[in-house]
């Protein structure tokens, strides 16, 4: 019997190398301007959905491409190497969109809300974080009141992703407030809805393809037959889908790693200093051998916890694990491409600036490093 | 992909972790405190069939396969390092014989090294001026008639004075650096083997490291392993998966160092502090990155692929993030107002640090990856 197996199956490869052509001729010779100019991908997110990206793991009944969740890590990796503006959009529609409107929606719901954003011909956000609550979603203040045959949707989500574009936007509201993290519910708002405003798109850091600002519900009035999932379960239905979503994020971290970690080595290889290649330097070697080992286990972690995903068996921890080391892994491996690049490191001209920027936000959004942690050690402890 | 180990890998590891709880785990503390080689612990691994591994059946081993191997030394490095450092090093030497001995060689050597009928094998590589940088070495071994003369030093020779049979490299051919060393086989009581005193070293402390002298010792022809001049290729490829082992070793300690941390955490009255389950978290997932790059480097080894620069980032990955794991458990010893003194904590921190110098330091794993990242 074959041991212990890190072999990617034909299929698996074929999405590698798909998306890394992909990333190599559309993403890297744009993303240095998207990122300057904030500028939203449309073509290359269009032609993300042509290629089947759109809905990676949705089955192809239902418009997507039916593949598992290591091919979709290994395309998170791939096309995050090449914009990581472009792939938190990709991210997004996929894991925090998609995936559980596949999972809670009804068909009459998946006709309408999953088929065409599977398919790339729409596109769809995550509304969970509010001004006042962000890793404590229980404290949440937007609320769903049933009237009739409709709820009226009430308060304000912040920093989401995808928010100025979207088509439909999953939204969290208290429907049962006194009952906190199970008083919540799901909902598929359009954002054609009346009573739905956004604000103006969040000047960020970095990931500057992708945008992302406040929605405003005001006397918001969507039927009934939108709620997705059962009342209350809404919770359930945010923190499952995190879990996944995290497996993407930590595969973003893990693709903007190894673009910074391979310019830098190739820029090691060029730069002379003292007559011979810096990379004849011991200080740069250990940088590069340190690097490479890093994303090596981040790389593992991440197939590790989406083997466990497409096994069927629980992987919370496993994800949280996953983003926790990569994101963090990805700042420090980032940082370390600006200093072998020395003062063009900190210039704009080159990306070693970019990923870094990039980097910093994947310890931040679907849960926090700290969150990570106590994902972690509450599993361990329960052991 | 399937990054679970089969059935068979795990059954070896289970065999491990039986004899690991039984065996090894209660006398690893006093083990530490009195330095005593665990010659009992040997034989009953010898009996259960865990000394040679990686060591083909017909000779005596158990073939588990560089995965059933790593797995095999992660559980018993978990309940002490000491022991499984000093199996690590018998097997590296039964299976190096296995592989490039003649017939004679290997059905001497092998089944003595499976059945703990010789307590140990050593592997005689490092010398007092030649540690990293093995094309130095001094020792030499010169031509009389059908025989062969060695005379020179090794130094940190684990397992010396227990041992059977020590593999022993010298130059045969002056100024040729590597490609001028040759491989011996030379059995314990031979004349003109001195063995010296032990070490007194700051951890992994039930296992024995010695020196050793080579007073005109002579040597039948037969006693070369592999070719003549060709030494140094049987000591790198040995060293390859010994890497993978002391990577193994290593996630071991830091499965240890979390075991004792999680026990007081799980104890602490009340929620623990959030410090501290951080700091745990932090080692759990250091130590299933270590897990995973072990068994990666293995896997590969098994599949009889190129692993050198695999084998080289776990043992890099995994000794350091158990520097890190057993500072937590101490700091963790100290959070319930305890000296760390003569804890289980206090042995992980001294076993642990020699993980990041021994088959290769981390200075030179990195150098290791970087030439293969820059080819």
């Amino acid at each position: 019997m074959a041991p212990m197996n890190i072999e990617l199956t034909e299929e698996q490869r074929q999405v590698r190398d798909l998306c890394r052509s992909f990333a190599d001729e559309e993403l890297r010779p744009n993303a240095k301007r998207w990122d300057e100019e904030h500028h939203f991908p449309r073509e290359a997110v269009a032609k993300l959905g042509e290629l089947g990206l759109m809905g990676v793991s949705v089955p192809g009944e239902w418009g997507g491409s039916g593949m598992d969740a290591v091919s979709y890590a290994i395309a998170m990796e791939e096309i995050s190497r090449g914009c990581a503006g472009t792939s938190v959009i990709m991210s997004v529609n996929n894991s925090l969109y998609s995936d559980p409107v596949l999972k809670y929606g009804t068909d009459e719901q998946k006709e309408e809300f999953l088929r065409p954003f599977a398919a790339g011909q729409k596109l769809g956000c995550f509304a969970l974080t509010e001004p006042m609550s962000g890793s404590d979603a229980a404290e949440m203040q937007t609320t769903a009141v049933a009237r009739g045959d409709d709820y009226v949707l009430a308060g304000s989500k912040n920093f989401i992703t995808n928010g100025p574009q979207a088509d439909v936007v999953l939204v969290f509201a208290m429907t049962d407030k006194p009952k906190g993290h199970k008083g919540i519910s799901a909902f598929l708002v359009p954002t054609t809805t009346k009573g739905l405003t956004r604000g103006k798109g969040d000047d960020k850091l970095g990931i500057r393809a992708s945008g992302s600002c406040t929605l405003f519900f005001e006397d918001c009035v969507i039927p009934k037959r939108y709620r997705l999932g059962k009342e209350g379960e809404g919770f359930k239905i945010a923190m499952s889908t995190l879990d996944g979503g995290r497996i993407g994020i930590a595969a973003q971290a893990l693709g903007i790693a190894r673009a910074g970690y391979e310019e830098a080595l190739a820029y090691a290889k060029e730069r002379k200093a003292f007559g011979k290649p810096i990379a004849t330097f011991q200080a740069i070697q250990f940088m590069l051998a340190d690097m490479a080992t890093e994303i090596d286990a981040a790389r593992l972690l991440i197939w590790r916890a989406a083997t466990l995903k497409d096994k069927g068996v629980r992987y919370s921890a496993e994800a949280a694990m996953a983003k926790l080391f990569a994101s963090e892994m990805s700042e420090r491996v980032t940082s370390k491409a600006i200093q072998i690049h020395g003062g063009y490191g900190y210039v704009k001209e080159y990306g070693a600036e970019r990923h870094w920027r990039d980097s910093r936000i994947t310890q931040i959004y679907e849960g926090t490093s700290e969150i990570q942690r106590i994902v972690i050690s509450s599993a361990l402890l329960k052991e | 992909m399937e990054l679970e180990p089969t059935e068979a890998q795990a059954r070896i590891a289970s065999l491990a972790r039986t004899a690991a709880r039984e065996v090894l785990a209660p006398a690893a503390d006093e083990g530490d405190r009195t330095g005593r080689f665990p010659a009992e612990a040997i034989r009953e691994l010898g009996r259960r069939g865990l000394l040679a591994l990686k060591v083909p059946r017909e000779l005596g081993g158990a073939a588990a396969g560089p995965v059933g191997y790593a797995l095999a030394i992660m559980e018993l490095a978990q309940a002490d390092a000491a022991v499984a450092v000093t199996v690590a090093v018998t097997n590296m030497v039964g299976e190096i014989i296995a592989r490039y001995g003649t017939p004679a060689q290997r059905e001497r050597c092998c089944p003595r090294l499976a059945s703990g009928a010789w307590l140990a094998g050593s592997f005689a590589l490092s010398e007092p001026q030649a540690g990293s940088d093995s094309g130095a070495m001094a020792s030499r071994a010169d031509r009389r008639g059908e025989c062969w003369v060695l005379r020179g030093e090794k130094a940190w020779i684990t397992s010396g004075d227990h041992a059977g049979v020590f593999v022993v490299w010298a130059r045969t051919e002056a100024g040729a650096r590597t490609k001028g060393i040759t491989a011996f086989l030379v059995e314990a009581g031979t004349p003109g083997l001195r063995v010296g005193r032990r070490e007194k070293k700051t951890g992994i402390r039930a296992s024995s490291t010695v020196s050793l002298t080579f007073d005109e010792l002579e040597l039948p022809g037969s006693a070369v392993l592999g070719e003549v001049h060709g030494g140094f290729r049987v000591a790198m490829s040995a060293l390859d998966g010994g890497r993978s082992g002391i990577a193994a070793q290593a996630t071991g300690t830091i499965a240890a160092a979390l075991a004792e941390g999680t026990a007081v955490a799980r104890a602490w009255e009340g929620s623990a502090p959030e410090a501290m389950r951080f700091a745990l978290a932090d080692t759990r997932t250091d130590l299933c990155a270590a897990r995973l790059l072990t068994l990666r480097a293995a896997a590969l080894e098994e599949a009889e692929r190129a692993f050198t620069r695999e084998a080289s980032m776990a043992k890099l990955f995994a000794s350091e993030a158990a520097q890190r794991a057993v500072d937590v458990a101490v700091r963790i010893e100290g959070w319930r107002g305890r000296l760390a003194g003569g804890s289980t904590a206090a042995r992980l921190f001294r076993d642990a640090k020699v993980q990041t110098i021994y088959e290769g330091t981390s200075e030179i794993q990195r150098l290791v990856i970087a030439r293969d990242l820059l080819r």
